[in-house]
C-alpha cells in the first residue's frame, strides 16, 4: 500500500473531481430544465393529452324508429344481436389477430372478405364488425378469451329487420352500410355529430326519405378507457333519442292482395285515397327482400337483383314511364268539353280509321264503332273518335289541359326516384330533338299512344283528382312521423296542391261514362260483374313497339318482351270515391284482361273485404280475345 | 447489549447515505406501490436482501476489495463468454445464463467489477502512469463491453464504458487525448450507426421524432412525456394517475417508473428527486476526495458516477431526450439484480469512507 501520496496527484485528482462535479451539475441542470418546460410551460398541452388519452367519448346510437300500416302492420323494426368487433387502429397484427379469433368463434372466408370491404368503405370508424349475429355460446368463448385480444370487443347492436319480406319492398326500401356518397350527405347536412357511430343508412324507398326523422338523436357517454380502450368507468351520459315512427297510409293488406294479384307478372299498382292524396298501396312487381342489404349484401344475391332482366330492383310505379293508352281517353274527352269542342251527343261515324292527309289511323276494331258519340267513345274506346278529337284539339290545347293534372310532372311523392314521364308538346320536342312538331303527331297522342309516357303514380294521380272532383292531393305514403318519446305526432297534412277548375255537369258526364264502361257492354263490364258497388274505370292498352300502318298487332306473332303493356284505371264508388286505382301489366296484353282484374280484387278488398282465392292474372297467354267479348274489346 | 448490537450493526454506515438512501427508497415504494401493488412487497423483500448485502460490502475493508478486482473481473469475463457461447435468448438478447436452479445476468456484475478492476490496474502504477497504461486499461474495457453490446444490451453496455471511462478519467486521462477521442467518436459515428440492431436505430429516430412511429416504438416516449408533462407542478397525487392507472405508460414499475413518480408528484416531486440525487453525487463525491488510497479515491468517485449516470439516462430517456436503453432509475425502479449492484456500490463508497483515517493511524 501506498501511505504517502504525492500532494499534486491529490490535487490533480480533486481538479477531476471538480471537473465531474460540473459534468453533473449541467446535466442534471439539463433535466431540470426539461421537466419544467414539461411539468410548467407545457403542463396545460399534456394535461389535454392525458385527459384525451383517458377520456372517450362513446356514442349511444338511438334505437331506429320503426314503420307501421295503417292498421299498426310492422312492415320494419329492430333486433339485437351481438357482434364481434375489431378496432383496427389498436391491433397491430390484424391477420394474425383474426386467425387466433377464428379459433373461438367461426370467421369464414365470406365474413374476412365482407370485413376486408368494410375496412376500404369505412376508413372513419374505429370498430368494424367480423362477424354478426354471435350465437351466445360464440359470446361466452370469447369473453373468456378477450384479455388476449385487446382491440376486439363484443357489441350488442340492433339491426333492421323486415320481417314482410319482399312485401311493399319498393316503398319500404332498406338501410344498409354508410358509404362515402352517404357520408358527403351527412356532412353536407351538418348531420357528422349525429351520425357519430351511426352505421347504416336509409339507400332506398321510405327508409331514404325520412332518414333522419327514422335516425333519432345520438346520445353520448364519457367514459374513462385504460390504454386497451376498454371503458372502465363511466363518467357522465346523454342518454339517445330514438328515432320516430312512421305510420302510413298504406294498407298492408291491400298492398299485399295487390302484390299476390300480380301473379308472376311485372307491373305496377298505385292505390290513392282521393280525398286526401293518401296512398293506400304502391306496388312494383317484381320485388326484393330488403333484408339482403342491411349486413352488407353479398355479390352472388347482387349480381342476381342487378342483371336480373326483370330488374327487380326498379321501382316502376314511381319511375317506369309508359304510354297511358286509352286510359287518357277520359280527360281527352274532359278536355273537349270544357274546352267547347264537342258536346256529350254530337257523333261522328267510325268507318274503323281516321284518314289524317292519306295516313290511315286504325282503329282497334276492324271496320269500326259505327256511330259514335261521347259515352260510347269512353264505354267501348273507340279510337277513330280520339284520333279526330285530338287533331280537333291540336297538342297545345291538349297539354295545356292535361298538364294541371300532374301529367309529365313528378307527383312529390315521398319517396325518391320518381321520374318526370313525359307530356308532349311542341316546346317539349324542340327541346328534347330539336324539331319542331309535326301536326300528325298530334292524331296519335288522343288515345294515349305516341310519345306520351306517364308513370304510374302519375296516372293515379290523375283519377284520383278526377274523382275528387278536380281537387289535387299530392300523393304520400306517411301518414304521420309519432316521436317515439313524446307520442307526438306530425301529420302530413294533405293540402290540396290545386283544384281544377271544371263544369260538375262536364266532370259528372266522364264519371258516367267510365261508370259505362265497368257495366255491361263496357270494356270491363266483364270484369267488374256482380262487384257490389258501383265503380268507374277505363281499360288501356299500350304499344311497346310501334306497328306500321297496315299491319295488325297479334299478341301470339309478338315475342313476350314486346307484347303491349295492359292498363287499368278505376276509381269506387262513383258517387263518394274512396279509392283510385292505376294498375299496368308490362306486357299484359290487353287491359281488360290483365290489369282490370288486379284493380277488382283490390277493390273488392278495400271496399267488401273480400280477400281472392287466386292471382287475378294469369301470364297473359297469346290468345285470341274470347268470344263474344270481341266487339267490347276494342283496345 | 441490544445497544452493542445496535452499535456492531450500524458500525461502518454513513450516516448521510443511508438517510438520502432511506428517502430514495421511500420515493421508490411509493411509487413502486402504485404503478404496480403486486410488486411492492418482493420489491421490499428485494430492499432488504439489497440492504444485507451493503451492509456486508461496508464491512470489506477496501485493501481486501484491492485484492478481488483481478479474479472478479476474470470471472466477469468468463461468465460473459459463457453467455455469448450457451446463454438463453430471452426477448430476442442472450443474456441470461443458467446456473443450477436460477439464472444469473453477468453483464450487470460487470457495472462493479469494471471499475474495481481499472482502479486496482491504475493503482498498481499510481506512481508512473503511462499512456500505455491507459491503452491497457482500454482494452481492458472493451472487451467485455464488446461482449454486452453484442448480446445485445445496450443500456447495461453505456453503463460499463461510463463506469470504466470515470476510473479512466479520473486517473488523469490527459485532456489531448480525450479530444482526440471524442474527434473519433464522432468519426466513427457513421459505422457505429451501421452496426446497430434495428431496434437500437429505431429508438435513436424516434427520439428525433416520437411522432413517426405513435403506436410503435415512439408510443413508450410519447406516453411517458404526457405522463410527465399531465403532472404539472403539484403532481396529480399519489395513486391518481391517469397514465399510470390506467396503463397508458408501458414497463411502469420498472424503467420507466419515473414516469409514474413524476405524475403523482409533479415538478415538486421531481425536484426532490434530483435533490436527492445531487446529494448522494456530493456524498459519494466527497467520500472519494477523502479516500485514503489512490485506489480508494478512483474506485468512490466512479462508482457514485455510475449512479449519476443512472440516474441521469434513466431520467433523460423517461423525459424524451435520450433514447431509449434498458437503464432503471436508481434506488426506485422495481428489479432485485439492479438494487443488488447498486447497493454494492453504496457497501463499497461506505467502506472506503470507514477506512479514510487508515493511514492517520
Amino acid at each position: 500500500m501506498h501511505f504517502h501520496q504525492p500532494e499534486d496527484q491529490i490535487f490533480r485528482f480533486r481538479r477531476r473531481l471538480a471537473v465531474a462535479v460540473g459534468f453533473v451539475v449541467v446535466c442534471f441542470s439539463v433535466l431540470f430544465a426539461r421537466f419544467f418546460w414539461l411539468q410548467v410551460v407545457q403542463q396545460s398541452y399534456y394535461q389535454t393529452r392525458a385527459e384525451e388519452n383517458r377520456i372517450a367519448l362513446l356514442p349511444i346510437v338511438p334505437n331506429r324508429g320503426l314503420i307501421v300500416d295503417r292498421n299498426g302492420e310492422v312492415l320494419s323494426n329492430n333486433y339485437s344481436a351481438y357482434t364481434l368487433e375489431i378496432t383496427p387502429s389498436k391491433v397491430p397484427n390484424l391477420e394474425a389477430t383474426i386467425d387466433e379469433l377464428a379459433k373461438e368463434v367461426s370467421i369464414e372466408a365470406k365474413d374476412r372478405k365482407r370485413f376486408k370491404r368494410l375496412m376500404e368503405e369505412n376508413k372513419n370508424f374505429d370498430s368494424l364488425a367480423i362477424r354478426n349475429r354471435l350465437s351466445d355460446e360464440e359470446v361466452a368463448r370469447f369473453i373468456a378469451r378477450r384479455y388476449r385480444f385487446p382491440g376486439v370487443e363484443i357489441k350488442a347492436r340492433l339491426f333492421r329487420n323486415y320481417p314482410q319480406g319482399a312485401l311493399a319492398s319498393h316503398l319500404v326500401g332498406y338501410i344498409s352500410r354508410i358509404n362515402d356518397r352517404d357520408q358527403e350527405k351527412i356532412e353536407d347536412d351538418d348531420q357528422e355529430d349525429n351520425y357519430e357511430g351511426t352505421e347504416y343508412f336509409g339507400k332506398t324507398g321510405l327508409e331514404q326519405k325520412y332518414e333522419y326523422a327514422l335516425h333519432g338523436e345520438t346520445g353520448f357517454e364519457q367514459v374513462e378507457v385504460d390504454s386497451g380502450g376498454r371503458a372502465v368507468r363511466a363518467l357522465s351520459r346523454i342518454p339517445p333519442v330514438p328515432g320516430a315512427n312512421l305510420h302510413l297510409t298504406v294498407d298492408l293488406k291491400l298492398q299485399e292482395i295487390a302484390e299476390k294479384a300480380f301473379g308472376d307478372n311485372k307491373g305496377a299498382l298505385v292505390a290513392i285515397e282521393p280525398s286526401t292524396g293518401g296512398i293506400l298501396a304502391l306496388v312494383s312487381m317484381p320485388g326484393f327482400d330488403p333484408s339482403l342489404f342491411v349486413d352488407g349484401i353479398d355479390p352472388q344475391n347482387w349480381r342476381d337483383l342487378n342483371e336480373s332482366p326483370d330488374r327487380p330492383m326498379v321501382n316502376r310505379a314511381i319511375n317506369g314511364a309508359y304510354p297511358p293508352g286509352s286510359t287518357f281517353k277520359p280527360y281527352m274527352a274532359l278536355a273537349a268539353l270544357e274546352l267547347g269542342k264537342r258536346s256529350p251527343s254530337q257523333t261522328i261515324s267510325d268507318p274503323g280509321f281516321f284518314d289524317f292527309g292519306g295516313h290511315k289511323f286504325r282503329d282497334d276494331k276492324p271496320g269500326g264503332h259505327g256511330t259514335v258519340d261521347m259515352y260510347k267513345s269512353i264505354v267501348v274506346s273507340c279510337d277513330t273518335y280520339y284520333y279526330r278529337l285530338a287533331n280537333d284539339l291540336g297538342i297545345e290545347n291538349i297539354a295545356g289541359f292535361m298538364a294541371p293534372f300532374g301529367f309529365g310532372s313528378p307527383t312529390g311523392v315521398d319517396i325518391e326516384g320518381e321520374g318526370r314521364g313525359i307530356l308532349p308538346s311542341a316546346e317539349w320536342k324542340m327541346k328534347r330533338f330539336k324539331q319542331k312538331w309535326y301536326p300528325g303527331e298530334t292524331v296519335s297522342i288522343g288515345i294515349g299512344q305516341g310519345y306520351n309516357a306517364y308513370t304510374p303514380i302519375q296516372i293515379a294521380q290523375a283519377v284520383a283528382t278526377l274523382a275528387n272532383n278536380g281537387v289535387m292531393f299530392r300523393p304520400h305514403i306517411v301518414n304521420y312521423i309519432e316521436n317515439s318519446k313524446t307520442g307526438a305526432r306530425t301529420y302530413m297534412e294533405p293540402k290540396p296542391v290545386r283544384t281544377i277548375a271544371l263544369k260538375p255537369e262536364n266532370l259528372e258526364f266522364i264519371k258516367h261514362a267510365m261508370e259505362g264502361v265497368n257495366q255491361e257492354g263496357g270494356t270491363g263490364g266483364q270484369v267488374f260483374k256482380g262487384a257490389g258497388y258501383t265503380s268507374a274505370g277505363k281499360t288501356g292498352t299500350a304499344q311497346v313497339i310501334g306497328i306500321k300502318a297496315n299491319e295488325k298487332y297479334s299478341a301470339a306473332h309478338t315475342a313476350k318482351e314486346h307484347r303491349d303493356h295492359g292498363l287499368f284505371i278505376a276509381f269506387a264508388p262513383v258517387d263518394k270515391p274512396r279509392i283510385a286505382v292505376a294498375a299496368l301489366v308490362e306486357n299484359g296484353g290487353f287491359g281488360a284482361q290483365s290489369a282490370a282484374p288486379i284493380v277488382r280484387q283490390v277493390l273488392d278488398y278495400y271496399l267488401l273485404g273480400k280477400v281472392p282465392g287466386a292471382p287475378a292474372v294469369l301470364p297473359a297467354k297469346p290468345a285470341a280475345p274470347a268470344p263474344g267479348d270481341d266487339d267490347q274489346e276494342s283496345d | 447489549m441490544i445497544r452493542r448490537i445496535w452499535l456492531r450493526f450500524t458500525d461502518g454506515l454513513d450516516g448521510p447515505l443511508m438517510a438520502i438512501l432511506g428517502m430514495l427508497m421511500a420515493c421508490g415504494l411509493a411509487a413502486v406501490y402504485s404503478a404496480s401493488t403486486e410488486h411492492f412487497f418482493s420489491q421490499l423483500a428485494n430492499l432488504t436482501v439489497a440492504f444485507t448485502i451493503m451492509w456486508l460490502m461496508a464491512q470489506v475493508p477496501p485493501q481486501k476489495l484491492q485484492n478481488y478486482a483481478l479474479p472478479v473481473y476474470l470471472l466477469g469475463l468468463a461468465l460473459l463468454l459463457a453467455v455469448a457461447l450457451f446463454g438463453d435468448v430471452s426477448k430476442g438478447a442472450r443474456r441470461w445464463l443458467h446456473v443450477g436452479p436460477t439464472r444469473i445476468q453477468p453483464s450487470e456484475m460487470m457495472k462493479i467489477a469494471m471499475p474495481l478492476m481499472l482502479a486496482w490496474y491504475f493503482a498498481q502504477r499510481e506512481t508512473a502512469i503511462r499512456y500505455r497504461d491507459f491503452l491497457v486499461a482500454a482494452v481492458l474495457l472493451l472487451v467485455p463491453v464488446a461482449l454486452i453490446a453484442k448480446q445485445p444490451d445496450l443500456g447495461t453496455a453505456i453503463l460499463v464504458v461510463a463506469a470504466g471511462f470515470y476510473v479512466i478519467f479520473l486517473a488523469g486521462l490527459p485532456w489531448k487525448v480525450m479530444a482526440v477521442l471524442a474527434a473519433g467518436a464522432g468519426a466513427a459515428a457513421p459505422f457505429a450507426w451501421n452496426m446497430m440492431h434495428g431496434y437500437q436505430k429505431r429508438r435513436i429516430l424516434t427520439l428525433l421524432d416520437p411522432t413517426s412511429d405513435p403506436l410503435g416504438a415512439g408510443y413508450h416516449i410519447i406516453q411517458s412525456t404526457i405522463a410527465v408533462g399531465s403532472g404539472g407542478f403539484l403532481g396529480k397525487g399519489w395513486l391518481h394517475g391517469t397514465q399510470t392507472h390506467l396503463e397508458f405508460i408501458p414497463e411502469r414499475h420498472t424503467d420507466f417508473i419515473f414516469a409514474v413518480f413524476s405524475e403523482e408528484f409533479g415538478l415538486i416531486g421531481n425536484t426532490l428527486l434530483l435533490v436527492l440525487y445531487t446529494a448522494l453525487i456530493a456524498r459519494g463525491l466527497m467520500i472519494a476526495s477523502k479516500a485514503a488510497t489512490f485506489f480508494g479515491r478512483m474506485l468512490a468517485g466512479a462508482v457514485t458516477l455510475i449512479f449519476f449516470t443512472y440516474a441521469f439516462v434513466n431520467m433523460g430517456m423517461v423525459t424524451g431526450i435520450l433514447p431509449v436503453v434498458g437503464v432503471p432509475l436508481p434506488f426506485i425502479s422495481y428489479g432485485g439484480t439492479a438494487l443488488v449492484t447498486l447497493f454494492l456500490g453504496v457497501g463499497i463508497l461506505m467502506s472506503i469512507h470507514r477506512n479514510r483515517m487508515l493511514v492517520q493511524k
